[in-house]
């Protein structure tokens, strides 16, 4: 050891100061100073980080371009057979169609519910180390976009908006263990809450022990109070296997989420919510027991 | 410190951290992510000391507590990664002699790192931390650490090093 007294003491003084910033944050509420700290960082580090995305993103684009292309190695060879301008064509084809697919399964839910959306790009990742599944996008306050709004994709709910600088925003994914919405069985008027546990797949709870609620029934947020922190409609995933508990005062189910929040892109955030319930009429059609037959409100 | 290796120091963690938020976490890898950051932290401990060292790693982990997309507590980093730039920089003397003694430091100091960062979150209630997390993600951390320690340690070090001969170097 080669410790000196002053080493000890900077040590030590840098150990209390962190310790006493973790008190403060793990006590102080909504507008503490740290919290405007925090704020004023993601005006600095917004940009910074917009900027390398902006870097990052194409590259990161032409690669999924190339692997989304060719499933097999004949498809590689046929390629290479092609002039440049039919290879470049084909590269960058398919990443323009799919960044056009994204945005227009967003419109479609935005138009069927009703719900006014800023569609925003994700620029970075929380790191899985710190255990909070986080992301930021390259909207902010400028855009309409403040605390405890909605976010979702082309596929449903993606999670909510917890902190918002002037060109970027924190959204908290569903998946999150602090997360939880309240939930409605689509088709149905039983309603429940939903919890992320940082894994793959939610939990979901019924209020009615008696709920009939099976693998494959489609959940839906179930909207708040002025649709803030979630709007009312957004489909938000399948019941992959209920939980049996037999003389439980509630229903426990597991709820696969249909948004991929591990590999999210365009997400868009709702700023405006919709003037009426739009009920179930964006649960996915695929399934055959959808059909948009309005039950009676709870 | 010269301000040379002030400058260098601040340069670094800060294009770590930010490649940290925009690359590396977005990669799709099973578990944890490698911690850029704290590669970083570890090899300008090791050349600078523990006093040093320790302030850097303060210094650092503030910056990642209030990068976005955080959700942590503001101070947490700061404080686990304090305490590996301080640990860094005991291994000074030791490191210069082999590759395996620094790698076997890259593998502990990660390690230690998940554990605190667990610990902390314990001791004030986070209920993101769970038993069986834990243990998925430090795995994880300290192998994609170990793997990514070759391509970031030497480099930093090296760029540490000639600053520390010639302030004017950067």
């Amino acid at each position: 050891m080669r410790d000196t007294r002053r080493t000890r003491i900077v040590l030590a003084v840098l150990l209390l100061t962190a310790f006493t910033f973790i008190t403060l944050d793990a006590r102080g509420g909504e507008g503490s100073i740290l919290d405007r700290l925090r704020e004023s960082a993601s005006s600095v580090f917004g940009p910074i980080e917009r900027a390398a995305a902006s870097v990052v993103n194409p590259v990161a684009d032409f690669i999924d371009g190339i692997t989304s292309i060719n499933s097999t190695a004949d498809k590689i060879d046929a390629l290479e057979a092609e002039n440049d301008e039919l290879r470049r064509q084909l590269l960058t084809a398919p990443l323009d169609q799919s960044r056009l697919d994204e945005l227009d399964r967003l419109l479609r839910v935005s138009s069927l519910g009703d719900y006014e959306i800023v569609p925003a790009q994700v620029i970075a990742v929380a790191a899985g180390n710190g255990y909070a599944r986080t992301v930021t996008v390259d909207a902010g306050t400028r855009d309409g976009i403040k605390r405890d709004q909605t976010v979702l994709n082309g596929d449903g709910l993606v999670g909510r908006v917890i902190a918002a600088g002037p060109g970027t925003a924190t959204i908290l994914l569903l998946t999150d263990p602090e997360f939880g919405v309240g939930a409605r069985l689509a088709a149905s008027t039983e309603t429940g809450f939903l919890r992320g546990n940082g894994r793959e797949q939610m939990g979901l709870e019924l209020y009615n022990p008696q709920a009939v609620v099976e693998e494959g029934n489609v959940v839906v947020t179930l909207g708040s109070p002025n649709g803030r922190p979630f709007v009312p409609g957004v489909p938000i995933g399948q019941v992959t296997s209920v939980i049996a508990t037999p003389g439980g005062l509630s229903r426990l189910a597991e709820v696969e989420p249909f948004a991929q929040v591990t590999s999210l892109d365009l997400v868009g955030v709702v700023i405006e919510p919709p003037r009426r319930n739009p009920r179930d009429a964006l649960v996915p059609t695929t399934d055959a027991s959808s059909s948009p037959s309005p039950s009676p409100s709870p | 410190m010269t301000t040379g290796r002030v400058l260098l120091s601040t340069l670094l963690v800060v294009t770590s951290a930010v490649l940290q938020v925009t690359v590396v976490n977005r990669l799709p890898l099973p578990g944890a992510e490698p911690d850029l950051v704290l590669l970083v932290v570890i090899a300008l401990g090791i050349v600078v000391g523990p006093t040093a060292g320790a302030s850097i790693g303060f210094g650092a982990g503030l910056l990642v507590d209030l990068l976005p997309p955080t959700a942590t507590e503001f101070g947490r980093w700061a404080l686990v990664f304090c305490i590996i730039g301080y640990l860094a920089g005991q291994i000074q003397i030791d490191a210069r002699r082999s590759v395996l003694i620094i790698l076997g430091a890259v593998a502990g100091l990660a390690a230690l790192s998940s554990l605190l960062f667990a610990g902390v979150g314990l001791l004030f209630g986070d209920p993101r931390v769970s038993g069986e997390l834990v243990v998925s993600t430090t795995v994880s951390s300290v192998l994609y650490d170990l793997l990514l320690a070759p391509f970031v340690i030497p480099g930093v070090m090296a760029l540490a090093r000639r600053t520390a001969l010639n302030p004017a170097a950067i």
